[in-house]
């Protein structure tokens, strides 16, 4: 994993609570088998129309929000599906940092395995800051994971906090995986002692 | 003290592997599931670490999420699709998993095939990259979905890092009304704590009318715990438990099966279980269930009608509500029964099990599917499609004009040739109603599978308490 420590960027918003992930990236881009070129899909239905051609009601479509790196979105964003589809989408449309007042589970996990930093704010703190970059002027954000902050140019400041086994992978760019296999001893001990009577896959399935 | 522990922290501590059990764990996998459409990159990914599948023995994939119903010796359409299936094959062979294709007679969905081969069991840990896993759940497992990353992770690991997460207990008493299913139960739970009201934790099902639910109807309303948001949801094994494993493929026998299910049940909650939070529902305040919106959230009783915008709680409320109906093509306070459909789609890994089609058989039998609408039942497996079969529902179900098809995945989303057209309305018995769900600009209400029905013969929504029942029995109409 790469490794993320603060992130200075313009701020894009999209005030909708329970954004699921089959808007983020519809199932016709599920069919794909690598994990590239999924930015151009991010919120199909809702950007584009049955032409191809850009909805300019929707949100992210607004010129203001070009070049976007951080998403202030609403509550619960991310639920639903657990297509981490959904995640490279957001990433490969440009996205660093997700910033709302709750995540979906499922999402969150997701997101923090591929470096896209989920940020939860209280509800009054995104309804602010939603109103400074629903300006659309240009508004900025700095995410400082290492301080666990988020702060703008006018003297805005909100603290964060980030579980600490997923502030320090980041931090240091570590691979969650890497860590498990450095526990073979362990895992090795853990199978030793596992009840025979589990069952296995190892069955001619009839 | 032991009366005192839940079932989620005695499966949480039978699984620990490394790390700090209070803060974050390495969490021993059981039984990881793997279908086509989450799998790909998680293969590559361990090719090109040059790591391999650590225990394909406890693994096992599944073709399940775009292949076609039509007959299965028709190819499946399109080039991609054909792609995603083939690189499954070929990660299976080459890893030694053992794989359901689709041309295997267990073939189905992975949530309705693992407990049907008896693979799910009490006090295991089970994954998979869908997040309807928490289905497995109704044995009494800890059993979630995960993303692609973690699927590689587990393959390569057999573990996945964990939080150890606050528990809620969901405690449900009293008779459900006739007519009134476990899939009534699910949404009337949604209804009450909302598409993010289980955020964060695990939820336990608990209660005089969860003990009386059938394993089949534990699935269901196990199944839907993800649409209220919650990680996971489970229900304390106990004697239903056990007799639905006897028996299937997967599970010990003669003397080991007696210690095995020993075993199980003493992964129950203990009598004085602390929970984080509990909630209460009323059973018998239940009803079918009809939702008008695009969250699995917005429904109301089918005798009633879509809320007005004034009547809800805030602007927020109202602005989703707002948005919602005007994707839905339906105005506040319109009756539900005064809706018409286009499509009927029985089937899923929440209501494709058997006991599901005889519910909708019930009321299919002797009627006809209204001229308006076109009407599919999808078995949610192989095993599922040929027990229906000997009971004769194939046929009551064709005569009565509905498409009797090949397992899968099919309109629960839409990736296989089944689909809406923009506009179509459906009542459907599958646990997602989000914009564009079962096809771009497709209208889903989600129902039970006996409200389904009625409405296929109906061409709209019906209350399906007030249909005479018909000769099956009422049995199949109730719970
Ligand atoms: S039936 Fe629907 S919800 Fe269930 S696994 Fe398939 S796509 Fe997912």
């Amino acid at each position: 994993m790469e490794a993320f420590s603060e992130v200075e960027g313009l701020v894009a918003t999209l005030p909708r609570d329970d954004v699921d992930t089959d808007q983020i990236i519809p199932k016709q881009f599920l069919k794909r088998t690598g994990r590239d070129g999924y930015g151009e899909a991010c919120f199909f239905d809702w950007r584009y129309d049955a032409d191809g051609h850009e909805r300019p009601e929707f949100e992210l479509n607004h010129p203001a929000y070009r070049g976007a790196e951080i998403l202030l979105a609403g509550r619960n964003f991310g639920c639903g599906s657990s297509r981490e589809h959904a995640v490279w989408a957001l990433s490969q449309m440009g996205f660093r940092v997700v910033v709302a007042p709750t995540f979906a589970d499922i999402f969150r996990t997701n997101a923090l395995q591929n470096g896209l930093l989920p940020v939860a704010l209280d509800d009054p703190t995104c309804a602010d800051l939603q109103q400074r970059a629903g300006r659309r002027d240009g508004y900025r954000l700095t995410v400082d994971l290492r301080a666990q902050e988020v702060r703008d140019r006018e003297g805005r400041r909100a603290a964060f906090h980030l579980d600490p086994f997923w502030r320090e992978c980041l931090l240091a760019g570590l691979d969650p995986l890497g860590m498990a296999l450095r526990e073979e001893v362990a895992i090795s001990g853990f199978e030793r002692a596992r009840s025979p009577l589990l069952p296995t896959t190892r069955h001619r399935w009839e | 003290m032991e009366a005192q522990r839940t079932a989620y922290h005695k499966i949480w501590e039978a699984h620990h592997v490394a790390g700090d059990p209070r803060q974050r764990m390495l969490m021993y996998v059981d039984l990881h599931l793997v279908h086509e459409v989450t799998s790909p990159q998680a293969f590559s990914g361990l090719r090109a670490a040059g790591r391999r599948v650590r225990r394909p023995d406890l693994t096992l994939a599944v073709m399940d999420h775009l292949v076609p119903t039509w007959e299965r010796t028709r190819e499946t359409p399109d080039p991609v699709g054909r792609e995603q299936l083939r690189q499954l094959s070929e990660n299976c062979a080459a890893a030694g998993i053992p794989l359901l294709d689709l041309y295997h007679r267990r073939q189905g969905i992975v949530h309705v095939v693992g407990p049907e081969l008896g693979l799910t069991q009490p006090g295991m840990t089970v994954v998979c990259g869908d997040s309807h896993t928490s289905t497995h759940g109704a044995f009494g497992a800890l059993a979630f979905g995960i993303g692609t990353t973690e699927v590689e992770q587990v393959l390569a690991s057999q573990c996945l890092w964990q939080a150890p997460a606050p528990t809620l207990e969901v405690r449900v008493e009293g008779q459900l009304g006739q007519g009134v299913t476990a899939k009534d139960l699910a949404l009337g739970i949604i209804r009450e704590i909302g598409v993010a009201g289980g955020q964060g934790s695990i939820v336990e099902y608990s209660g005089d009318t969860v003990r009386g639910l059938s394993m089949e109807g534990r699935m269901t309303v196990c199944n839907m715990t993800i649409e209220a948001g919650a990680r996971a949801g489970l229900i304390s094994p106990d004697q239903t438990t056990v007799a639905y494993l006897e028996g299937r493929p997967a599970v010990p026998r003669g003397h080991e099966f007696a210690v095995a299910a020993e075993r199980w049940l003493s992964f129950a909650s203990g009598p004085e279980a602390v929970f984080d939070r509990r909630v209460h529902i009323d059973a018998t305040q239940l009803a079918p269930f009809v939702t008008w919106g695009t969250n699995p959230s917005m429904s109301v009783p089918v005798g009633a009608r879509i809320p007005e915008l004034a009547e809800l709680p805030s602007e927020s409320a109202r602005e989703a509500a707002r948005r919602a109906l005007d994707y839905m093509g339906l105005e506040e306070g319109t009756a539900i029964e005064d809706i018409p459909l286009d499509r009927v789609f029985i089937g899923s890994c929440t209501n494709g099990r058997l006991e599901d089609l005889r519910a909708a058989a019930a009321v299919a039998a002797g009627r006809r599917v209204s001229p308006r609408v076109r009407a599919m039942v999808v078995p949610g497996s192989g095993a599922v499609k040929r027990a229906a079969e000997e009971e004769g529902l194939d046929r009551i179900f064709r005569e009565a004009g509905f498409e009797w098809l090949e397992a899968g995945c099919s309109m629960c989303l839409g990736m296989n040739p089944d689909i809406l057209s923009p506009g179509e309305r459906c009542a459907s018995t599958s646990n997602r109603n989000f914009e564009g769900r079962q096809g771009a600009g497709g209208r889903t209400h989600l129902v039970s599978p006996a409200m389904a029905a009625a409405a296929a013969v109906l061409g709209h929504f019906a209350d399906v308490r007030q249909l005479e029942p018909a000769d099956l029995g009422s049995a199949a109409l109730g719970r």
